[in-house]
């Protein structure tokens, strides 16, 4: 195994390592009205581990998709190992080596693990029958070499995720890719499947292979990096030496945009209604939710959000900040703990009797969940609440104009007409649109989730004051926001999520960008509360 | 439009998005129709005959007199309800296939309750009573692959169509084994709830098989209208159609809203099984559904879900239907059926391409 890297990896790294394995020049892609890339460019030496991170949708996903032949680039230029590319096809790039191992698995499940391997390119007796017993050679022999253990004989249906990831790897490899892309390879891991990955993802470069990490989890970028290439909002903001630089700047760079309430302007404490009783507001306690490959997303979490306070939660995407609102919304099931609003307990509850509790809740993505996109303003401005709006089953049209106009006008919603249909507007002011829904109405408890994700600098700062007004007038307020600085501009109190567990709950007055860095990536743990 | 154009709103709300919408709903079938007319042409072309004689024939025997007029709406009647039942179910995004089988059980329903009535009951007491029984058998039929969809995750189109196997057996055993007039395959004629013809009020439809059913089809679209579109059932409906996701984060159960698509659907179905037992031949014939439930999928899909476009085209393949036998000293009739084979494909390919084309068009304008 370690008797020395094969011949042909010298044959790329000697004479070629000037040269980069991957070269990407001001790649544009636009979907639509959507531009996914707008110039983004990445730059991969040979035998390098080079992280590509970016938030969801900065468009890490379709640059590698263009790198790999699914799609290509409306302008820019693709090379690989120097030679120009641009716009070739999945054939094209397996035969030079480009092996992509996607997020989500492409595996036959009832054939075995050797079998999957060879799909496409089988070894065959006499050039008819399958050669089964030279595939299962092939593989184990490969499997041996790379530390991707794995018996070729199993199916792949009874294999874990953990597993079933080395057979992507092991199928890309199989297949000759000297650069392999990883999108997202830990999403479905657990701890020790990852410490595992990262042993086998360094003895690939050792062996002169090249690889590209695309993640959002800071942590990993940090411990298995050689060079990271943060991309943000399509466009590819820089690019570092991993020893050069800090945790802090990276998210820093990731998820910095320039908003007007900028850290360093503080919410100041309001005057609580002294009428409390002692159970008003959200109350969570041991919260377990457990993820679609039975990981615990959640895992106990406890807190609380008296009225007239915002709790933030800080946190890298994925860290189960989306399962925990949902389930707090009635739109997931927990494996346990319990929920309370104002005293009365939800846990069991629909989501409409939530609503009929005092929650309210801006969902993290409008598209599918908080708007009706076909449907008009009006029409969405009482999804939720619609058995307010009729009478008998039928739905009052005039009380649903007089809603809408009533809302347009105070959350200045544009354009003001309320038959459009919700498609046609803006993100801010689709956002808007929802922001008036949840808010509009009466509440005790809000569930305000990536509130301005998507949103221009006016929006944000609409919705900022929305939120503090909110606040003003005695609502408890759950934040979470993939914005340190709108964690830290609007929180009373800030709580940092990081596997599942709240690493740290502190006052809003002892955190900063630096400190919430360390409990957001891992390398500090807290007071779990 | 901009922002300072829309700001005298309220009381100058723009129509523009309403006038863009109702391009789009009928531009694509309209494509669609010229793109069957082109095959058509060919078609006749192929068997040595003009087109435009051959089309002539067509309307005569068809729109051109009133006898042939009858008969289209006769046909347009239960192609109305199965469409319409279609569509309600796809506006829940649930694709029903069992139409065929729902309309079967609702006819024999109807006919076992025409049946069961005693002899010189009234209609207005006899018609409603046998569509309550049509529409409970096509419900208990649709409500099915509701249950299992719900229940089970099985995916209702595979339900309805094993469904219509296994609903339409059951009525022949029924009608074969022990509820038939000796020598023939239907019941004996009911006693109760035969509908007035056409003809009974305008005597130049005589021989025609319209009925009184065809005004019950027209208020069951506009109740299916009413409930799409002004009550909070239907507000739930759509919702779940278009994006569950956001149905459900919305309250609404969307498991409830499957299940009472799927059921009324098949509720639609069956009330259509009065065209042929009520109004035409007044008792339940095996077969007589003869495939009125399968093209209730395309009239469903060329009326682009909408009660009224689904009358429309209920109307159209009507036509093509009635017209086929009209043209069948030319051409043989099944030449409609390919021809309405043509209708289906080109509405299907050409909707979301001339939108396409549609909105690139308006964009360039707007730009």
């Amino acid at each position: 195994m370690s008797s020395g890297p094969p011949s042909t990896s010298q044959a790329v790294r000697g004479p070629t390592s000037a040269v980069p394995a991957i070269r990407m020049v001001d790649i544009e892609k636009s979907f639509g009205a959507i531009m996914a890339n707008r110039g983004a460019s990445l730059e991969v030496m040979p035998g390098e581990i080079h992280a590509l991170v970016g938030e969801n949708g900065a468009g890490k996903s379709t640059l590698m998709r263009i790198l790999g032949g699914l799609m290509k680039p409306d302008t820019g230029r693709v090379e690989v190992n120097g030679r120009d590319v641009t716009g070739w096809s999945t054939n094209d790039a397996i035969a030079s080596g480009i092996g992509i191992v996607h997020q989500h698995f492409m595996l036959v499940p009832t054939l075995s693990v050797a079998e999957n391997l060879v799909l496409g390119c089988e070894p065959k007796t006499q050039g008819v029958v399958l050669d089964y017993k030279r595939a299962a050679d092939d593989v184990r022999k490969l499997s041996n070499e790379t530390g991707l253990v794995i018996e070729p004989e199993r199916l792949v249906s009874d294999l874990s995720v953990g597993e079933a990831q080395r057979v992507e790897i092991l199928k890309v490899l199989f297949r000759g890719a000297r650069i392999l892309v990883l999108d997202e390879p830990t999403a479905v891991l657990s701890p020790p499947e990852v410490r595992e990955l990262w042993a086998v993802l360094r003895r690939l470069r050792d062996k002169g292979d090249t690889i590209v990490l695309i993640t959002h989890r800071l942590d990993e970028v940090v411990q298995l990096s050689d060079t990271i290439t943060v991309m943000r909002a399509g466009q590819t903001v820089a690019r570092i030496k991993t020893s050069e630089t800090t945790p802090a700047e990276i998210a820093r760079l990731m998820v910095g945009r320039e908003v007007s309430l900028s850290a360093g302007k503080r919410v100041q404490p309001v005057a609580r209604p002294s009428d409390l009783r002692p159970d008003q507001g959200l109350d969570v306690r041991n919260l377990g939710i457990t993820g679609s490959h039975g990981v615990r997303v959640v895992d106990g979490v406890t807190f609380k959000v008296s009225p007239g306070e915002i709790l933030g939660i800080a946190g890298v995407e994925g860290n189960g900040q989306t399962e925990l609102i949902e389930a707090l919304a009635g739109l997931r099931t927990v494996a346990g703990g319990e929920m309370l609003i104002d005293g009365v307990e939800i846990t069991r509850r629909s989501v409409a009797q939530r609503h009929d509790a005092g929650l309210s809740h801006i969902p993290e993505d409008r598209h599918r969940r908080g708007l009706i996109l076909e449907y008009t303003i009006a029409n969405n401005l009482i999804l939720g609440v619609q058995k307010y709006f009729s009478k008998n089953g039928i739905i009052d049209r005039a009380r649903v104009m007089e809603n809408a106009l009533e809302e347009i006008a105070s959350f200045d919603i544009r354009p003001p007409n309320p038959l459009l249909v919700a498609r046609v507007l803006s993100g801010g002011n689709q956002q808007k649109v929802v922001v008036a829904r949840e808010m509009g109405r009466s509440f005790s408890v809000l569930l305000a989730s990536q509130p301005t994700r998507g949103v221009d600098v006016g929006a944000i700062e609409f919705i900022h004051q929305q939120l503090l007004d909110a606040r003003a007038q005695g609502k408890a307020i759950l934040l979470v926001s993939a914005e340190l600085n709108e964690v830290l501009a609007l929180s009373d109190r800030i709580a940092v999520m990081y596997r599942g567990k709240f690493a740290v709950v502190m006052p809003a007055a002892e955190a900063s960008e630096e400190v919430l860095g360390e409990y957001m990536i891992g390398t500090k743990k807290g007071n779990a509360a | 439009m901009t922002a300072s154009s829309a700001a005298v709103a309220p009381k100058t709300i723009s129509s523009a998005p309403w006038r863009e919408r109702a391009e789009e709903a009928l531009i694509p079938p309209l494509v669609a129709l010229l793109v069957a007319l082109i095959c058509g042409d060919l078609l006749i072309l192929s068997y040595g005959q003009s087109p435009a004689t051959v089309y002539r024939l067509l309307l005569e025997g068809t729109w051109g007199n009133a006898y042939g007029f009858g008969q289209v709406l006769y046909k347009a009647t239960t192609l109305a309800f199965t469409g319409l039942a279609v569509s309600f179910g796809l506006r829940a995004g649930l694709f029903n296939i069992g139409a065929e089988s729902q309309l079967a059980a609702g006819g024999f329903a109807a006919a076992l309750t025409g049946l069961a009535l005693p002899m010189g009951t009234p209609l207005i007491l006899a018609l409603p009573v046998c569509m309550i029984a049509a529409g409970l058998a096509g419900g208990a039929v649709g409500s099915v692959p509701a249950y299992l969809k719900t229940r089970f995750g099985a995916h209702e189109v595979i339900v309805t169509i094993m469904l219509n196997f296994i609903v339409l057996a059951l009525l022949n055993w029924f009608i074969a084994g022990h509820l038939h007039v000796p020598e023939t395959l239907h019941t004996p004629e009911i006693h109760a709830g035969v509908l007035p013809r056409l003809a009974d009020i305008d005597s130049r439809f005589h021989g025609s098989a319209a009925n009184l059913a065809l005004i019950v089809a027209a208020l069951v679209a506009v109740a299916v209208w009413f409930y799409l579109f002004r009550s909070r059932g239907g507000y739930d409906l759509r919702a779940v159609g278009l994006q569950p996701q956001a149905a459900e984060y919305g309250g609404i159960s969307v498991g409830r809203v499957w299940m009472r698509a799927l059921t009324f659907s098949g509720v639609i179905a069956g009330m259509g099984g009065i065209n042929y037992v009520l109004g035409y031949k007044h008792y339940y014939e095996d077969g007589f559904a003869s495939g009125a439930g399968f093209l209730g999928i395309a009239v469903a899909l060329v009326g682009r879900n909408h009660p009224f476009g689904v009358l429309i085209a209920a109307f159209f393949f009507a036509t093509l239907s009635q017209g086929g036998l009209a043209i069948h000293a030319f051409v043989p009739k099944q030449m409609m059926d390919v021809l309405q084979g043509v209708v289906i494909l080109a509405v299907a390919m050409a909707v979301p391409e001339v939108r396409r084309v549609l909105r690139g068009a308006r964009r360039r304008v707007d730009a």
